[in-house]
């Protein structure tokens, strides 16, 4: 597994066309809210947060990451019953954290995504919990196990995600 | 101090942005408790996925009725043989439920007793759910155009499934019952206990609020209470798993929902209930010979030789049932009671079975009417059918 400190100016910056940049976070809020219907296990996936690490990463914009994880997750909480913002506020966060991990660090190989996706799982899981109890009052349970079993699983799923997506990138 | 903002302008940003959304749900939580119209945004978002899980919805139960109706119809016969065997049981089982039925009304009549009956539903499919393992809800493609409203109850024929959340022009958004913020009024189908149905943050489904000092058995039925003014009184619930003494003074108690919260493809939205006080005119006159013979297996119309043949008995329920499946009510439902006012000739003698040889005594209809009917002393109720399966 290769993270290895980079300069600036040593570190690929990639962007998106505007399709690519709206399509891709609306069929990943579509399929988190459709394969959970008839895949039950599915609801252990965020792929909408795994959308937005990539484009964190990608971009290496801490103001990019962190809007598109805003507008991500703020669609995401519009399908919830819950008031919007939570989703919102944690992906928010992980937008912004991604990106900055990724001007610091190349995570371009499959390793480094993976452990970042898994890490970066934890720290939404976690601000959603704070926030879910803290501001909204739902009665949530922290369950370890629970949370690094689906942090693995989405790493995996990232793994492959992640490369499907590389086709979509354009070098900035 | 330009230095200074533009040294930190991401980390100003990301504060600004946590801020915005950390006071839009500071704003949200607060209306929260008063009566508040849906979220712009939520009405965007729905809109923008639901023609999408439509669409798809759609072309998956076209490619599967395809595949199911035309092309996999393996062990159709067998199934179609099976489900005529259940249809027959089962009007068997429906006169002596109408049988009961009646009785029951004529009791509800006699006691001014109120009751709510679903009057009204609408079938839904399930098209979405929230994606989130926090938020236990689905949406259906049915919404306020078809009469879809907030609050109204939604069932499958398994059981409760749980309430309209949000309603839009053409879909709608369901709480589940295994949602921890659901609640549904819970009665237990023996020992008449009360209490309140709700979800746990892992999507189990408890009863709560029973007193630990009561008697509560695993295996027990959990039914609608009614006194949530949602849901109408009697709908199954689940059936109980486990009891365990809980945090203070009440029972820790987990159901088994009877639906598949998991599996669902289509609900029942009851958009209307009705709430009625049994009458005596709606139960109707009833004549002595009725009664018997909703008690007695009926005997199929013959032409007269085979009628000579064979005597007066002849034919079990189920023959009569196959044969004449239409006669089932006449000669025996209650609906056929109620609506055969009329009819005070003379009983025929299409009616026989074990016992029934003597001619039978018209009563007048009132005083048979207005006191509970009484098992059959007169002629033996037929056997219940079986489970067997006709060879």
């Amino acid at each position: 597994m290769q993270i290895s400190y980079t300069s600036q100016d040593q570190v690929e910056v990639y962007k998106f066309s505007v399709p690519v940049a709206v399509l891709v976070p609306l069929t990943a809020i579509f399929l988190q809210a459709f394969l959970p219907l008839h895949l039950h296990f599915f609801s252990i996936f965020d792929l909408p947060l795994l959308v937005v690490i990539f484009f964190a990463v990608a971009r290496r914009s801490q103001v990019a990451g962190l809007l598109t994880g805003a507008a991500i997750g703020v669609l995401q909480d519009a399908l919830t019953h819950h008031p919007i913002g939570v989703y919102g506020i944690a992906k928010t966060v992980v937008g912004y954290g991604a990106s900055s991990i990724g001007v610091k660090l190349d995570v371009e190989n499959l390793g480094a995504r993976m452990l970042v996706t898994l890490i970066f799982y934890v720290v939404h899981e976690f601000v959603y919990f704070l926030v879910a109890r803290g501001l909204v009052g739902l009665t949530l349970e922290w369950s370890w196990p629970h949370e690094l079993g689906s942090a693995v699983a989405n790493a995996i799923v990232a793994a492959i995600l992640f490369t499907l997506l590389d086709r979509l990138k354009l070098r900035a | 101090m330009e230095n200074l903002i533009s040294r930190y302008r991401n980390v100003s940003i990301l504060a600004a942005v946590l801020f915005v959304q950390v006071f839009g749900l500071a704003v949200q939580v607060k209306r929260s408790t008063e009566q508040q119209s849906t979220r712009l945004i939520r009405v965007w978002t729905v809109g923008a996925v639901a023609p999408l899980e439509k669409g798809l919805t759609w072309f998956q139960g076209g490619v599967g009725d395809v595949w199911r109706s035309y092309i996999y119809l393996r062990g159709v016969r067998q199934e179609n043989r099976d489900l005529k065997y259940e249809i027959e049981r089962l009007r068997l089982e429906q006169v002596r439920l109408s049988d009961d039925a009646e009785q029951a009304r004529r009791l509800q009549a006699l006691l001014g007793f109120k009751q709510k009956f679903i009057s009204k539903t609408v079938a839904a499919q399930v098209i979405g759910s929230s994606g989130s393992e926090q938020s236990r809800s689905i949406f259906i493609d049915k919404g306020t155009r078809q009469g879809i409203e907030k609050g109204m109850p939604v069932i499958t024929a398994d059981g409760v499934v749980g309430r309209v959340l949000n309603a839009y022009s053409t879909t709608a958004q369901v709480l589940l019952m295994n949602d921890q913020t659901s609640g549904v009024g819970a009665l237990l189908e023996k020992s008449r206990l009360q209490g309140i149905v709700r979800g746990t943050p892992l999507g189990e489904v408890v009863l709560e609020k029973v007193m630990s000092d009561e008697q509560v058995a695993a295996g027990e039925t959990v039914l609608t209470s009614g006194g949530d003014r949602i849901f109408p009184k009697g709908l199954p619930i689940g059936t109980i798993t486990r009891v365990s003494p809980g945090p203070g003074v009440f029972l820790n108690i987990r159901v088994h929902p009877t639906a598949n919260l998991s599996k669902l493809e289509e609900v029942l939205v009851i958009t209307k209930q009705e709430e009625q006080t049994a009458s005596l005119a709606e139960t109707g006159p009833v004549r002595a010979v009725d009664v018997l013979a909703q008690r007695l297996p009926s005997v199929t119309d013959k032409p007269a030789d085979d009628t000579k043949k064979q005597g007066a008995v002849s034919g079990g329920p189920q023959q009569a049932a196959q044969q004449q499946p239409n006669k089932i009510a006449p000669n025996s439902a209650g609906a056929s009671v109620k609506n055969s006012p009329t009819q005070t000739g003379p009983a025929t003698d299409t009616n026989h079975g074990p016992g029934a040889t003597k001619p039978i005594t018209q009563v007048s209809s009132g005083a048979v009417s207005s006191m509970p009917q009484p098992k059959p002393a007169v002629a033996p109720k037929p056997s219940a059918p079986t489970e067997d399966k006709p060879q």
